[in-house]
């Protein structure tokens, strides 16, 4: 017997589940998977957030990539509820367990009032740029598209932020914050490739501005000529993405640790020492940060900068590199980080090692005592810092009552008890080691 | 024997060597026996009280002995035993 398309369909849904658009909301409230299964000309004119692009004409080619777990409930949609029962119906006969289709379909979705973004479409002129990370299936346009619109902070642009800067830039972060007071030193030029000759002299974030600019002008670049203390960190730090700490102090890396933890914000860390660099990402709370680490940094006398100890140029290069590439991750989302591993190079022997973090449960600043008191609103007990705790700040989500430090001035601590409180200043109870 | 792996900035208090091979069947006994090879180091690993300094994080096989049982953290033969202390630089 000749079926018709009514006769399909009918067979279609007999065979799946159907929800409307408010049952549908729930199911992704749950983390259902939603799929849009409609063609790429209506996928870009808005999609429901969070759904994986799958066109009906490529589905039972991509599905099983796209999402690997049969036995999980997922959400189909088109643009009425037809295409999106007929790919329900595929998908059982994949095996999927409980493929649903959204009845009605994003037309529905939409005049329910329910939430849908828009993609970002890129223009002719950044496909081509960005053709190499567009042919990769982990980055694609979606990925891109997050690169486009993430922030970066880079604290320094000098060894370890210069190349980590280049390749931000190319690789189209959409916004690139520079935290740096220097000026281009000729001594400098050895390894901070983000500068040239005839800009000696010159305020380093400058530079860097018009270097990214030329590689990149889908970059915006935040131009912050300040030092990094107790004052600004919080303020300096708020609503980006991640930030790539190359800086060549402790205290400055101390400073923004303990901001970077009280703000959720994930920093990837690199130092360098001749021919030696030291490389892991800190992500609040889901590892350790630098205090577990360095409970202290050691005496001055054991660690040099680079302006006193030198260090081969290419050093920094390739770790800022590395950096780069962890910031690359987190933004996308995808591989594995160094969270809870530091990674160690030795460029005389091309050798690396891998070392095992771990988080330590009496952390002052990242403990889940000191999650908790900050959840709560009220500031971890400064009395948590050991006494030779280095470059405890009073504030940024963890400060509590003035405290003497090893300089004698008394912090004038504010109410210190609740993120986003006024930061009462930076403190040193240990020498600086300035590079 | 366990190779201890000498940072650069101790390495002139060990004679410019990268690693040395000490025997012991602790942490400790490896840091008594660099100690009695090199005692210009003492200083640096090792608080006046004897225990290690908090800016020399030491790993046994890659793991920090902090998590473990610290200068009593048992060795083995041919175990990696790395000092390491923090760097600035940047």
């Amino acid at each position: 017997m000749t079926k018709s398309y009514a006769d399909l369909l009918r067979e279609a849904k007999a065979s799946i589940r159907e929800v409307n658009a408010a049952e549908a909301e729930r199911l992704r409230a749950d983390g259902v998977t939603f799929i849009d299964v409609r063609e790429t000309v209506e996928w870009e004119q808005g999609y429901i957030p969070g759904a994986l692009h799958v066109g009906r004409s490529y589905l039972e080619q991509q599905i099983e990539a796209a999402v690997p777990d049969r036995d999980a409930p997922i959400v189909l949609y088109c643009a009425g509820g037809v295409r999106s029962a007929f790919a329900a119906q595929t998908l059982r006969e994949l095996g999927y367990a409980d493929p649903i289709s959204m009845a009605g379909g994003f037309q529905s979705w939409k005049a329910a009032g329910l939430p849908w973004k828009a993609p970002v479409v890129l223009s002719k002129a950044q496909q081509q740029r960005y053709s190499r990370h567009l042919l990769i299936p982990e980055v694609g346009t979606t990925g891109q598209a997050k690169l486009l619109d993430s922030k970066v902070l880079l604290i320094g642009a000098g060894g370890l932020g210069s190349p980590a800067a280049l390749y931000l830039a190319a690789a189209g972060v959409g916004t690139i914050g520079i935290v740096d007071f220097d000026v281009v030193d000729a001594s400098n030029l050895q390894r901070q490739v983000l500068h040239t000759t005839d800009r000696v002299g010159e305020k380093k974030v400058e530079s860097a501005r018009k270097t990214i600019s030329a590689l990149n002008p889908d970059v915006k670049v935040m131009a912050i000529e300040e030092m990094l203390v107790g004052d600004n960190v919080e303020r300096i730090i708020a609503g980006y993405d991640v930030i790539l700490d190359g800086t060549d102090t402790f205290e400055t890396r101390y400073l923004l640790n303990d901001a970077a933890v009280a703000a959720g914000i994930p920093v990837v860390h690199a130092s360098v020492f001749r021919f030696e660099g030291q490389l892991t990402t800190f992500i609040p709370y889901h590892g350790p940060c630098y205090r577990c680490l360095y409970p202290t940094p050691p005496p001055p006398e054991l660690a040099p900068g680079c302006s006193v100890a030198g260090v081969l140029g290419v050093v920094p290069g390739i770790m800022g590199l590395l950096q780069a590439n962890e910031v690359l991750k987190v933004l996308l989302g995808i591989g594995t980080t160094l969270a809870g591993r530091l990674l160690l190079f030795d460029a005389l022997e091309a050798e690396f090692t891998e070392l095992t973090l771990r988080r330590d449960p009496n952390c002052p600043v990242c403990s889940d005592e000191a999650r908790a008191a900050r959840e709560r609103g009220d500031a971890p007990a400064m009395s948590a810092f050991p006494a030779d705790a280095p470059f405890v700040l009073a504030g940024a989500g963890f400060g509590g009552p003035a405290i003497g430090i090893a300089r004698g001035t008394a912090l004038d601590a504010g109410s210190g008890t609740a993120l986003g409180s006024t930061l009462g200043g930076s403190s040193a109870r240990t020498p600086e080691a300035h590079a | 024997m366990s190779t201890v792996f000498i940072p650069t900035v101790l390495r002139p208090s060990v004679g410019g060597v990268k690693s040395l091979e000490l025997g012991g069947s602790t942490v400790g006994d490896l840091v008594t026996a660099l100690l009695e090879r090199h005692p210009g180091l003492g200083g640096q690993l090792l608080t006046p009280d004897g225990e290690l300094n908090r800016f020399v994080n030491v790993y046994v096989n890659g793991q920090d002995v902090r998590y473990l049982d610290g200068l009593s953290t048992p060795v083995e033969e041919r175990d990696e035993v790395r000092l390491l202390p923090a760097m600035a630089g940047g």
